[in-house]
């Protein structure tokens, strides 16, 4: 199922990479002000301080060759970069321009739940014509976003960067920096989009299995080998390349507002310490980014400095941030290249010395299945040969992109056992032949394999799949990035600097799972979608471990309002302190939370079709 | 009309077929019943690629969809009686209880058959929420000036699992005899294979009965270019002379269609249908001076909205 690259004719060509002189630019004229230039500079409106007047209104955009209207902030797209310093109380009066109801989240932002901005939960959202002044200490800092909580507005462009400084010296030492910001930008309303999912949920998927595939599949692996690959896929009407619900067919993929054709530019001078304030404000696509030529140095997550450690690529959840230190030494040009996971389009802009100065734009990566291990968990492990090495050994070095699908030999043969650090293999080589014994296995790092616990109403129409033994490793860079001979980062290579905030041990648990029915486009925590359920109660001032269990093949940003995750590793050490939880398929999650904010808060798929679906719950802490 | 390249395409689709069923009968008992491995922490065992590839298909994987909640199924209530935020706003935020509709005409077409020529309707439409739906169907041709079998459709529909929705409603049938009315039971959905599948039961007046199975494959040559044979099959439980209808299996009916999706909702297509009555229904027919087997070009578009 491997097509190199993407075979675009010119319309698509220019449809995926926009238009040159498009954007949100071509209207800024109005407010801002700023230059229709191309390449675009760092040209993203900044507003730094502890007073803010934001206003929310509709813009005209371009940015394929059709004219649109953009939801936005302050007139552009993404909105203003918010700039406070830690330690400050910010007041922001927001008015809202448009004829429909708009709000304004502080994503990952400790606050007071009524200043959360999540409407019907802590606030009833701002109404047209309405100003609603948040106010707030600033108690935090690191790289964060803000967005609308209404609907679809992340979508149509009510989303920016907001940026806190530390109250003392910046640890995190660098001579310059940008932010990064990406989205999906489309064309249609989003509401079409999500109607159109629930009448055909694969509407978006090009690339789905073919009958010559089949054919070219037994002629390469023999007729027993294609019918096995194939084979519980169809047993269980799952779509091995279903990897996001909305694809490059009707999106085009945006860096700081900019489409790859116009080429978002940030300057440098050659041996400078240049950070980088990578984030995802898109609806519905996690992005794998590159810079070829440079390495990167990942130095916080969701904001929190984290040890730093040097790798070659990472894959940015809906929501998450990183914060990447590139230092540059040569007088040239670096291309910033972010596929989308599902690999059918990609944002794209440049580091250079001198603007208007171009790289090379690499060809986006063949497009994976799913594998076992996605499907099945720890079931899974070993099933597709490869399969050792994706659930734990994220650094392995493949020849062979093939590495990655549920068949070859070669693969197998391929294998380099000598790179599973710290891992006792030959107990996962059994753990791939002993399916019949699993239930009381141990784990090859001598962890018992955790029992999952199924919620009753997970048996119904709103759940295709259950996973009994998902998988718990998190050094997996997930499906689409095992074994692409690039080092790319896991969860398992954070460390958050310092350790927890809390270091108390849980008084409780709660599990939840993340559950859907692709075929339906319903989705869900334990097979209840919000409208469903019952709030999930937090009891003021307990310190609390919670259980994800991904029962899906679908890769689902969760994101806790209000309260830290304290992600913990495998063995249950404290790992990373985050405000998204990226959680891979058929994977097992926990955290801690201590739940020291009193009020309603959001907790969701960040995806914005799965949260509107129903996957999202109330947490109420009182 | 390419016939060649159809029949290339009919090959292909029956050769496919035939592998799935084959390997289908093959597959092996499921996995929880295979023998004791070797303890976990025994030597490193070198795993047989073709062993693995056998392993994976055999896996079972019955416990990971439908079936019933156990008994000590965890409680998905975690809200200790905390009641939901009572502030406004909500309901202009979230979506997920939304009710949509769809109109498909699966198939719309010119007919060319042996003795008549015509047009040809197979639509159905639906509108409400994830769990319960109305359901309107219509199935018919009117062909050389006069209408044939028709049958309409009105069920609700209410989601029992992840692939399934059962059926209830009326079927009124027209056109070829007197009108004739039906309750409607039946299962629509998805099965293993993606196979769409549709089977009824009606009960009608004077003690009628009849079964209905319909099933529908999409075969992709490419993203756009789509085989879909479909295979329906009509039984009735008494004689209806009025309507050329014998007891017992009435007719088999088998189509494939190749359609190109210019957008996904709009896919212009050619096809081929077999329609064989047989049993009593084909003697009636006969009677009427009508052959028992018919076959038929078709043209037309497939569209949504």
């Amino acid at each position: 199922m491997f097509s190199r690259g993407l075979p675009f004719d010119t319309g698509r060509r220019r449809f995926v990479q926009g238009l040159a002189l498009g954007g949100a630019a071509a209207a800024l004229g109005l407010r801002s002000g700023r230059a229709l230039a191309t390449p675009s500079t760092n040209a993203m409106p900044e507003l730094s301080g502890t007073e803010f007047h934001l206003e929310i209104g509709e813009i005209p955009v371009n940015f394929t060759g059709a004219p649109r209207v953009a939801t936005v902030i302050n007139g552009s797209l993404p909105g203003p970069i918010l700039r406070w310093r830690e330690g400050t109380e910010v007041t922001l009066r927001v008015t809202n321009r448009l004829r429909v109801q708009t709000s304004l989240h502080w994503h990952g932002i400790v606050l007071p739940a009524d200043m959360d901005g999540v409407p019907g939960f802590s606030f009833p959202g701002i109404a047209p014509g309405e100003t609603f002044v948040y106010r707030f200490p600033v108690r935090q800092s690191g790289t964060y976003w803000y967005h609308s909580h209404s609907k679809f507005q992340e979508q149509t462009g009510v989303f920016a960067p907001l940026i806190i400084d530390p109250a003392g010296p910046d640890p995190l030492r660098s001579d310059r920096e940008h932010v990064v910001m990406l989205n999906d930008w489309t064309d249609k309303d989003p509401d079409l989009i999500y109607a159109t999912l629930k009448r055909q949920s694969d509407f978006f998927n090009f690339a789905q299995p073919t009958a010559p595939q089949f054919f070219h599949d037994v002629a390469n692996m023999g007729l027993q080998n294609a019918l096995a690959k194939r084979r519980m896929w169809n047993t269980m009407r799952m779509m091995p390349t279903d990897l996001s619900d909305v694809s490059g067919a009707t999106y085009t993929y945006l860096m700081n507002g900019a489409s790859p054709a116009t080429n978002w530019t940030g300057l440098f001078r050659p041996g400078e310490r240049v950070r980088l304030r990578f984030i995802n404000g898109s609806a519905s696509t996690l992005f794998d980014v590159r810079i070829p030529g440079l390495k990167l140095t990942v130095v916080a997550a969701d904001g929190q400095a984290v040890e730093p450690v040097d790798v070659d690529e990472f894959r940015i959840a809906t929501a998450e941030t990183y914060d990447v230190i590139v230092q540059p030494d040569a007088d040239r040009a670096f291309t910033i290249f972010a596929q989308s996971m599902d690999r059918t389009g990609f944002a794209r802009g440049t580091l250079a010395p001198r603007a208007g100065m171009e790289a090379e734009v690499p060809r986006v990566d063949a497009r994976p299945w799913l594998s076992m291990v996605d499907m099945m968990g720890a079931m899974g492990v070993g099933m597709d040969m490869g399969g050792m090495s994706h659930g734990h050994g994220g650094n392995m070095h493949h020849d062979s992109p093939m590495a990655d699908m549920p068949m070859p030999h070669d693969a197998m043969q391929g294998m380099q056992h000598g790179d599973l650090a710290g891992m006792d293999h030959a107990g996962i080589d059994q753990a791939a032949m002993n399916h019949g014994a699993m239930p009381g296995m141990q784990h090859g790092n001598g962890t018992a394999m955790p029992t999952v616990h199924h919620a009753r109403t997970e048996y119904g129409y709103t759940t295709d799949m259950r996973v009994d033994m998902p998988r718990t490793n998190l050094d997996d860079p997930g499906v689409g990035l095992r074994n692409n001979g690039w080092r790319v980062l896991t969860y398992a290579d954070l460390h958050t600097l310092g350790g927890s905030l809390y270091n108390t041990p849980p008084q409780r648990e709660i599990e939840l799972h993340l559950t859907g029915n692709m075929e339906r486009f319903v989705w869900s925590f334990d097979g209840q979608k919000y409208s469903d359920a019952k709030p999930v109660h937090f009891r003021y001032g307990e310190r609390l471990r919670i259980v994800l269990v991904n029962d899906t093949m679908m890769t689902h940003p969760i994101h806790l309002h209000g309260m830290w995750s304290e992600v913990e590793s495998p063995d249950g050490e404290f790992q990373v302190r985050k405000h998204t939880v990226n959680v891979q398929p058929a994977q097992r999650v926990t955290y801690l939370v201590t739940a020291d904010a009193r009020g309603h808060w959001a907790y969701h798929c960040h995806l914005l079709y799965h949260m509107e679906a129903g996957m999202f719950r109330e947490v109420v802490v009182a | 009309m390419n016939t060649s390249r159809h029949n290339h395409a009919i090959a292909a689709a029956a050769l496919y077929w035939t592998l799935i069923a084959a390997s289908a009968a093959a597959e092996p008992g499921s996995v929880s019943s295979g023998t004791p491995q070797p303890p976990a922490d025994g030597p490193p065992a070198v795993a047989q690629p073709e062993e693995t590839m056998h392993d994976m298909g055999s896996m079972d994987m019955s416990s990971m969809q439908g079936g019933r909640a156990p008994a000590d199924a965890r409680d998905p209530d975690y809200s200790d009686g905390q009641s939901m935020s009572p502030m406004p706003g909500m309901a202009e935020s979230m979506d997920d209880d939304t009710r949509f509709g769809k109109l498909l005409f699966d198939q719309f077409e010119y007919v060319h058959g042996d003795n008549a020529n015509g047009l040809a309707v197979d639509a159905q439409a639906y509108y409400g929420s994830d769990t319960d739906k109305l359901w309107l169907k219509l199935d018919g041709e009117r062909t050389g000036g006069r209408l044939g079998e028709t049958r309409t459709e009105a069920l609700w529909a209410h989601a029992t699992s992840a692939f399934w929705d059962t059926q209830l409603g009326v079927r009124h049938d027209f056109g070829d005899g007197p009108g004739r009315n039906w309750a409607a039971f039946g299962v629509q959905g998805l099965s293993p294979y993606w196979f769409d599948v549709e089977a009824t039961a009606y009960v009608g007046q004077s003690g009628r009965t009849a079964l209905r199975l319909e099933a529908e494959y999409d075969l992709l040559l490419t993203q756009k270019l789509i085989v879909t044979p479909d295979i329906e099959i009509n039984a009735y439980g008494k004689r209806d002379p009025a309507r050329q209808i014998g007891s017992g299996l009435s007719n088999v009916e088998l189509g494939v269609r190749l359609r190109y999706e210019i957008a996904r909702q709009f896919a212009p297509y050619v096809g081929f249908d077999w329609n064989r009555r047989v049993g009593g229904t084909a003697d009636l027919v006969r009677t009427a001076g009508e052959p028992a087997f018919d076959h038929q070009i078709v043209a037309g578009i497939r569209f949504w909205f």
